[in-house]
């Protein structure tokens, strides 16, 4: 899943901007570099923008129906906007043909549901994230005996793969598990709403500190060590030069980290999944696209193109306003915050 | 993103399908009906099947190879998954892959791949006799009143209890629950089964809105029937028994396994699961209940007539795709004949579709619970034999869970089960 994951973003990024490098230093060699580039474009054309077409183009489509004559199913036909109408407006057909609003228990009845838990899960697990990477990442950062065993203990949780964690997650969080015999509780962590959600976001946050705090040292070791000296000899206290010598300039790694794990909060399916299954309102939209696959591939396509829009929404919105820059090196960002 | 790729895979086949979709229109697919020179032919031929974990199909194979040189059969084993077991079958016949010939089909996807036109019906040439074999088993294995494949190996529902606590089994619902206070004397739990939201809860559920006389779906798999005051009766016996503490409250976390170790351990008075507890509640090492329990049909709500169970198990169905279809009905017949059905009990604890083996003395010797599954079985009633399965099971899970967990009232619940059965089926 992380290398999955993260070479997938990267793709997403990366694809836009292909021409830069032609620009700017290897004018005369641009046949060359057009023809050694041309492998990988095509490669990235068959993996990435024809399946993206092809699964639009599926959106359109209706879902199979049954031929009542026969009790065979018989091809839709072309669908127009209407599996995107069905999510969005949360409408399902009746037998004779109006759109009434789709009836608890049918999937289409949990889109919104779906859209507002994974939200939820993002905002919430990537602040506290951020918040614990970051203080992980200056511990790590420190001079002190045992940082090589310091920073290997902190890395092992994300060195388990997601499925595993949450099958031991599942252990943990069970009736008779070791949560409500520590706390001595009786709390149902799988069987209801809330617990159930909890049980998810401390799961993710404690997989994935480590990932963050990973990403925000490797911004921390970039920062020269006779900033905080001159800021010393200024009179800065320790919380001065944390805000303003320390976040300033780690904020591009900062971003990028953040920008990461939002996105792939969004897509968030395994841990869920096999935690609790999508139960006590913990689906999310990548389970949604999976229980919606069984149910007919078209409809499911639509969703899975709005789940697409969702991700490269945010994606653009970092990149536009947050000033993420996962291209090119970080030198600019740092003089102009100097 | 885990789903997109998902997508991605199913977009290889997805050409295929476009084209089998608009094909199907002019030709009669799945019906086998015009003139097909593949019914008669013989050759290699290939089985598909989820893993094989106690080493069954293997010696069933080996033994059908070495008398049959040119009609050789390949194993293709898939996970131990049902959900990707359904998926790459569905994969293989949307690319119309004809080195899919006889494959394992759990009896809730029968009718969706019936009705897609993937399962060759098994009538004319191909009949394929059920006699002997247990009849909810065949109607599992039946889509508008036709035979698509062919019942393997089932499986039905017991109810567990302790022999220690209550020397007689309760017959029904209330006999149950007037023993409810011998477990609180005991602190341990009444009653518990697979509550938690999944395919097990709509196991669960249908069961109870069987049991109560109610049914899911009409006898064409599409018209929603649920919302009935027999259904009520059903579905509000887990609901207030659930309400009242009879169920303990962990029950809704439980599936299969949550609710067998419950059970091993002692903090269960009854509990309702599948056969496979038997010999794990007798050997393991942590079960406290050794010599302890035994096994009864599923209570009724009257005396004279048990509860109705779910029923699970496989059959094998032809895929319209193969090239030697009449091996591969011979090859049917061949596994599930008396002595290899046998062997499939014995070497894997799979229940048998034959009546008889279950009044087998040498069988019950090794399998106690036999005469009880039997009775299960015939009481049985399959989940909704639905091409829409997937979008009922959910409309049913969902609701259940909800009434159970009381958020919502029985009716309102049936109500819902209803409408959401009907817009995933009707609306097209």
């Amino acid at each position: 899943m992380a290398v999955a994951a993260g070479s997938d973003t990267g793709s997403n990024q990366v694809q836009p901007k292909p021409g830069k490098i032609g620009t700017s230093e290897s004018q005369g060699q641009g046949k060359r570099a057009a023809l050694l580039v041309t492998p990988a474009v095509i490669l990235l054309t068959v993996v990435i923008v024809y399946p993206l077409i092809q699964g639009v183009l599926m959106s359109f489509q209706k879902d199979s129906g049954l031929d009542p004559a026969t009790g065979m199913f018989v091809a839709g036909g072309f669908a127009g906007i209407s599996n995107y109408t069905h999510w969005l407006l949360q409408q399902c057909p009746t037998p004779s043909g109006e759109m009434v609003s789709c009836p608890p228990g049918s999937l289409g009845a949990q889109f919104w549901p779906a859209f507002w838990v994974t939200i939820f899960f993002t905002v919430v697990t990537v602040i506290l994230e951020t918040v614990l990477g970051m203080w992980f990442a200056m511990i790590m950062n420190r001079k002190l005996r045992g940082r090589g065993l310091l920073r290997a203990a902190i890395l092992i949780p994300w060195a388990i793969p997601t499925a595993v964690t949450a099958k031991l997650a599942a252990f943990v969080f069970a009736f008779a598990g070791i949560v409500n015999a520590i706390l001595n509780t009786e709390i149902l962590w799988t069987g209801e709403e809330w617990p159930s959600r909890f049980a998810i976001i401390f799961t993710d946050v404690w997989k994935t500190t480590p990932f963050m705090a990973l990403l925000i040292l490797a911004g921390l070791q970039t920062i020269p060590a006779d900033v905080y000296e001159a800021a010393s000899m200024d009179g800065a206290t320790k919380w001065q030069q944390f805000t303003r010598v320390t976040l300033p300039l780690v904020r591009p790694a900062l971003i990028v980290a953040v920008m990461f794990r939002t996105l792939d909060v969004l897509r968030i399916y395994d841990l869920p999944a096999i935690l609790t299954g999508g139960a006590n309102g913990t689906t999310t939209l990548s389970i949604l696209v999976v229980d919606q696959i069984r149910q007919g591939f078209n409809s499911a396509a639509a969703l899975s193109t709005l789940t697409f829009l969702l991700v490269f929404f945010v994606a653009f919105l970092f990149i536009k306003f947050a000033g993420a820059n996962v291209t090119a090196d970080h030198q600019p960002k740092l003089e102009k915050v100097k | 993103m885990r789903a997109r790729k998902t997508i991605g895979a199913a977009l290889a086949t997805c050409a295929a399908l476009v084209l089998a979709a608009c094909s199907s229109g002019s030709t009669s697919s799945g019906g086998g009906g015009a003139a097909d020179s593949t019914q008669d032919a013989r050759g290699p031929i290939t089985y598909v099947q989820g893993k094989d974990n106690s080493n069954v199909v293997r010696p069933l194979i080996e033994k059908w190879n070495s008398s049959h040189p040119n009609e050789q059969v390949t194993f293709k084993e898939q996970t131990d998954q049902a959900d990707q077991q359904h998926d790459d079958l569905v994969q293989h016949f949307q690319a119309q892959d004809p080195s899919y010939d006889v494959v394992s089909v759990d009896v809730v996807w029968t009718a969706e791949f019936a009705a897609k036109g993937w399962l060759q019906a098994l009538t004319d040439k191909l009949k394929f006799d059920t006699a002997g074999m247990l009849e909810p088993t065949i109607k599992a294995a039946t889509y508008n009143n036709t035979l698509y494949a062919a019942p393997n190996t089932s499986d039905a529902g017991l109810l567990y209890y302790r022999t220690d606590l209550v020397p007689t089994p309760p017959a029904t619902w209330d006999e149950m629950i007037a023993d409810c206070p011998i477990a609180q004397q005991n602190g341990m739990g009444c009653y518990a089964g697979q509550f938690f939201q999944y395919e097990g809860l709509t196991v669960n559920a249908a069961e109870a809105i069987n049991t109560g006389g109610g049914e899911i779906v009409g006898p064409d798999g599409k018209t929603a029937t649920v919302d009935s005051a027999e259904s009520a009766k059903g579905l509000s016996l887990l609901a207030d028994n659930y309400a009242n503490g009879n169920i303990p409250k962990e029950a809704i976390t439980f599936k299969e396994e949550e609710s067998r170790l419950a059970f091993e351990s002692g903090k269960l008075l009854f509990l309702r699961n599948w056969p496979y507890v038997y010999k794990l509640a007798s050997t393991d090492s942590t079960s406290v209940v050794q010599g302890k329990f035994g096994v009864a049909p599923l209570p009724g709500l009257t005396a004279d007539k048990p509860g109705a169970s779910s029923l699970g198990g496989h059959s094998l169905g032809m895929s319209v795709y193969s090239k030697n279809k009449a091996t591969a009905l011979d090859f049917m017949k061949f596994i599930t004949n008396a002595e290899n059905e046998k062997f499939q009990l014995t070497q894997g604890s799979l229940a048998p579709v034959l009546g008889a083996l279950y009044d087998d003395p040498e069988l019950i010797a090794q399998f106690p619970y036999l005469p009880t599954l039997k009775i299960s079985i015939e009481n049985a009633i399959p989940r909704p034999v639905s091409p829409f399965y997937p979008a009922v099971t959910k409309a049913i899970q969902d609701n259940a869970y909800e009434a159970i967990q009381g958020t919502k009232s029985v009716q309102q619940a049936l109500t819902d089960m209803q409408a959401a059965i009907t817009s995933a089926t009707g609306g097209s």
